[in-house]
């Protein structure tokens, strides 16, 4: 029998099926597996590199350990601090930029791809040019703030209390064009006539901006910060290359701290517990994301 | 029993509980990330999932 023969009684719903079904099979196998078999070990005392000892079923201690460790709260503190930070910065300087780049002028083109590079860089590529940036001997950036201000010599990656301020400036300069880029989007949807109205009703550039640029851009200025949260909480590979989670414990943002429980000391039970713990708070802060999507998509 | 139908309607609004249980995961995710309490870092998990299955049930609610 022929192939097209064989598959010409296909209904359309099979024929469905037959293209979705091998991302379907993939993604049950890297991701819906994986999962589960992480939430399972969550309730056992497994240890990965003990090979050979049968896991024992422990019920909820290992989310009662997690959740009344006061090291993964100190953990936790420094992941909001970072997350602050950051999005606060972004928000900022992305609405600023938007504002920048919406107007018209020669050069715009070229000045967003510009703006835009760094987005498209990896992460760990950024980690590690930054480290050299960051050099306190031959780093650009001890030079350009020495240039400015005379600091003298000073370790960014090297002082706990600079270290944390080091890696939000390297999330903002990496992320701010994605915030810029959601705004633009935002101020590009205004229409023009509103501004013309407010011109005729004699409104200042300022009062132009309150009551009608803001509240236009404001939903897509919140769903690039959600997203940038979401990004943010489970940041990883940036501030691995960039710090390690140094010195000391300065930059240990909670999924460093939880490779380190499940790769360094090898408490995989422990560590599963924990994960899923930030695996169901993004997962909510997602469905948060979602409901956000939609509420701008209706208006 | 239309009568009873139309108040369970009511009550089961999607837009209440599907904001109810937004509300419950950002105070879940503030307290997990908050620096002045241990007790609410403890207990912040708990509402967050509450929260998250809420969000999951009450977003298949009628309008």
């Amino acid at each position: 029998m022929s192939v097209k023969k064989k598959f010409k009684g296909l209904s359309d719903k099979a024929v469905g099926w037959l293209f979705i079904g091998p991302t379907v099979l993939l993604l049950l196998a890297i991701n819906i597996y994986p999962l589960v078999y992480a939430i399972k070990m969550s309730f056992t005392n497994f240890y990965a590199n003990k090979i050979g000892r049968e896991p024992q079923f422990v019920g909820l201690k290992n989310y009662i350990k997690v959740l009344n460790k006061e090291a993964i709260w100190e953990k936790m503190q420094v992941t909001a601090s970072f997350m602050f930070w950051t999005l606060l910065l972004q928000a900022i300087i992305g609405l600023g930029l938007a504002l920048l780049l919406n107007r018209k002028f020669k050069g715009n083109e070229l000045l967003t791809t510009l703006i835009v590079l760094p987005m498209m860089l990896s992460p760990a590529v950024v980690g590690v040019f930054w480290t050299y940036l960051y050099n306190p001997q031959v780093g650009l950036f001890n030079y350009v703030v020495n240039f400015f201000y005379d600091l003298g010599s000073f370790d960014m990656i090297g002082s706990s209390t600079l270290a944390p301020w080091a890696i939000v400036i390297v999330d903002t300069w990496m992320w701010t064009p994605f915030t810029m880029l959601i705004c633009l989007a935002g101020l590009r949807s205004v229409p023009n006539y509103l501004y013309e109205a407010a011109e005729v009703d004699r409104a200042s550039k300022w009062q132009q901006f309150i009551y009608i640029t803001l509240p236009s851009v404001l939903p897509f200025l919140l769903l690039a910060l959600l997203f940038r949260g979401i990004e943010n909480f489970k940041m990883f590979d940036m501030v691995v290359e960039l710090t390690s989670g140094g010195p000391g414990s300065a930059t240990e943002l909670a999924s460093i701290n939880l490779k380190r429980e499940a790769f360094e000391k090898w408490k995989t039970g422990y560590s599963s517990a924990f994960a899923v713990i930030l695996f169901v708070t993004i997962f909510g802060f997602g469905n948060v994301y979602v409901k956000v999507m939609n509420k701008i998509k209706e208006r | 029993m239309k009568e009873e139908k139309s108040l369970i309607r009511k009550i089961f609004r999607r837009v209440y509980w599907e904001n109810l249980s937004t509300i419950l995961i950002l105070i879940g995710v503030f307290m997990l990330l908050q620096p002045f309490a241990m007790w609410m870092f403890t207990y912040s998990f708990i509402v967050i999932l509450v929260g998250t299955i809420g969000f999951i049930i009450t977003s298949h609610f009628p309008d």
